[in-house]
């Protein structure tokens, strides 16, 4: 079986890809919801019950063949930090992550697919991919679930469909969301339009930190809400229909901001990167707030193309969990803010910007510099 | 400001936009964490609205009338008060048991009433079981009818055969 070193050491797949193509959208994730129709939901359920639902559900889903050397760990036998790793990855809920004697997850080693042992459900299924890939993320969750059930009896109902903890998962079971990175929308202040738009077709959009329309980072998380009464395919192609217009209005936003008012948008983007090359202390705020400027100032050409990766990299690794793996030991807020922003530092040391950092003078930046790998530490 | 759950000073705020509705929840850290606030995958406006601040539920489970009728699941104990209290269901068969109490509420949440998508596959195996020997019967009714027995004899053995366990 496998470490938990040994999976959380390298990136995991949906980070590594894709979003070269989707700028604006850095992840898809599906999630299905089942119980198994004879035990109690694991809130209700007694001790030694949650021990024997457990006992059943385990060996089938490691038994999966896409769970082949999987990651498989009861949450008693995991590290706060690990489980904070695990949650930052978001590979567990937060939930979950809080939960220990007769819980487990069971995680694929390249992280792509994660299953979530008595959580609020039994079973929680989640599958993540780079970019939107909506679609053949939900297939390819389907087709375990269809595998499961071989060896598990769901809940079903034939009109609540799969009955879940909660009334408000019924029917489906299915959270689709993605996650969008809307810079351009929010500095032409037109973020809380869209996102009423959004809002307005039953769909939930929440700030990925932070509060309301002024998400940290610009990260914004965008998912059905409603699970009954429509198929997976209907839900998810309203989705997918949605976030393809949400990215075309992010992409017609910084190609509107470019030609306004091109030295407001390069002096940002600059100065975020000077703050992020220099900084020897900076917190997770400030610096969610200039990765992402960076991050556009990629997808714009001020920077090389891999620069977007290196930034979707350096969100996830600079989160006060992942800080103290990498420390290997609990450490202070001062001291976090301090190994961030070294981090940072380090990462960002072989990237230069163009000479002029503006695309609109002169050569296209993004071909004038050639394409440093991002510097791994 | 307050936390909308207890009377704790607020440090979380949400705003999310349900059904065109922009709603505003403020709550404590010990509140959010409770609800899972703090994490925006697993967290949705209905669960907690379900929790009991407002909405038709909330309603319904936070009148003097014991609700549900003081029915009790046999499966697993529940009852429509401990939706109060955890609010989450006990076992599947709470929902057979409470299934006039939950059909109102789903109103608010989804876009339907009735399942439309996915059916497990042994069950639609079972489903197309119970057809066809819905299908063989009236038809065993018909042989006998027309005093048809070597048909009848054959539609009676292929009956027994699917109706075994
Ligand atoms: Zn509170
Ligand atoms: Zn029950």
């Amino acid at each position: 079986m496998m470490r938990f070193s040994t999976l959380i050491k390298n990136p995991a797949d949906w980070m590594t890809g894709g979003a070269a193509a989707h700028g604006a959208v850095l992840t898809s994730r599906i999630r299905l919801a089942r119980n198994l129709r004879r035990q109690p939901f694991p809130g209700w359920a007694k001790r030694e019950q949650r021990a024997l639902a457990l006992e059943l559900m385990r060996p089938s889903v490691e038994a999966l063949s896409v769970m082949k050397d999987a990651f498989s760990q009861e949450l008693s036998d995991l590290s706060s930090v690990q489980k904070q790793v695990l949650v930052e990855r978001h590979l567990v809920s937060r939930e979950h992550a809080a939960r220990s004697e007769g819980s487990a997850v069971v995680i694929e080693r390249r992280q792509s697919f994660s299953f979530m042992l008595n959580e609020e459900d039994h079973l929680r299924m989640q599958a993540i991919r780079p970019g939107l890939q909506l679609s053949s993320a939900f297939e390819a969750l389907s087709a375990l679930d269809t595998e499961l059930e071989t060896t598990l009896e769901f809940a079903f109902d034939p009109t609540l469909g799969y009955l879940t903890t909660c009334p408000t998962n019924l029917g489906t079971g299915l959270r689709a969301s993605v996650m969008l990175h809307l810079p351009g929308l929010v500095l032409s202040d037109q973020i809380g339009q869209v996102l009423q738009a959004v809002g307005k077709i039953g769909l939930a959009v929440r700030g990925l930190y932070g509060e309301g329309t002024e998400s940290l980072g610009h990260l914004y998380q965008i998912s059905n809400q409603s699970t009954l009464g429509e198929s997976e395919e209907t839900i998810i192609r309203r989705l997918e229909r949605v976030i393809g217009q949400v990215a075309e209005h992010e992409q017609n936003a910084r190609e509107k901001l470019l030609e306004d008012d091109p030295e407001m948008v390069a002096d940002k983007i600059g100065r975020a990167f000077g703050v992020l090359r220099h900084a020897h202390i900076i917190d997770s705020k400030e610096a969610l707030n200039h990765l992402s400027l960076l991050r556009l100032g990629g997808t714009l050409g001020f920077f090389p193309a891999d620069t977007i990766l290196l930034c979707d990299s350096l969100l996830m690794d600079i989160q006060p969990a992942h800080l103290q793996l990498h420390a290997v030991r609990k450490l202070s807020p001062e001291e976090r803010d301090a190994i961030r922003a070294q981090i940072i530092r380090s990462r960002l040391q072989n990237l230069q910007s163009s000479d002029t950092c503006t695309p609109s003078a002169g050569e296209p930046p993004s071909s004038s510099q050639p394409a440093n790998p991002p510097d791994e530490l | 400001m307050k936390c909308d759950f207890c009377d704790t000073k607020a440090s979380v705020f949400l705003t999310q936009l349900v059904e065109g509705q922009m709603k505003k929840v403020s709550l404590c850290e010990t509140c959010a964490k409770e609800r899972g606030v703090t994490d925006p995958t697993g967290f949705s406006l209905a669960d907690l609205l379900l929790g009991g601040i407002s909405g038709e539920l909330g309603g319904m489970i936070g009148g003097h009338q014991p609700a549900g009728g003081g029915k009790v699941c046999q499966a697993c104990g529940f009852t429509l008060e401990d939706l109060r209290r955890v609010r989450r269901f006990g076992c599947a068969e709470c929902y057979t048991l409470f299934r006039e109490e939950i059909t109102p509420m789903l109103r608010g949440m989804h876009k339907g009433a009735s399942h439309v998508g996915k059916v497990p596959e042994g069950l639609m195996a079972l489903q197309f079981k119970h057809q066809r020997l819905q299908d063989l019967r009236s038809r065993l009714e018909q042989a006998v009818t027309a005093e048809n027995y070597e048909e009848a004899a054959g539609l009676r053995d292929e009956i027994h055969s699917l109706a075994l366990p």
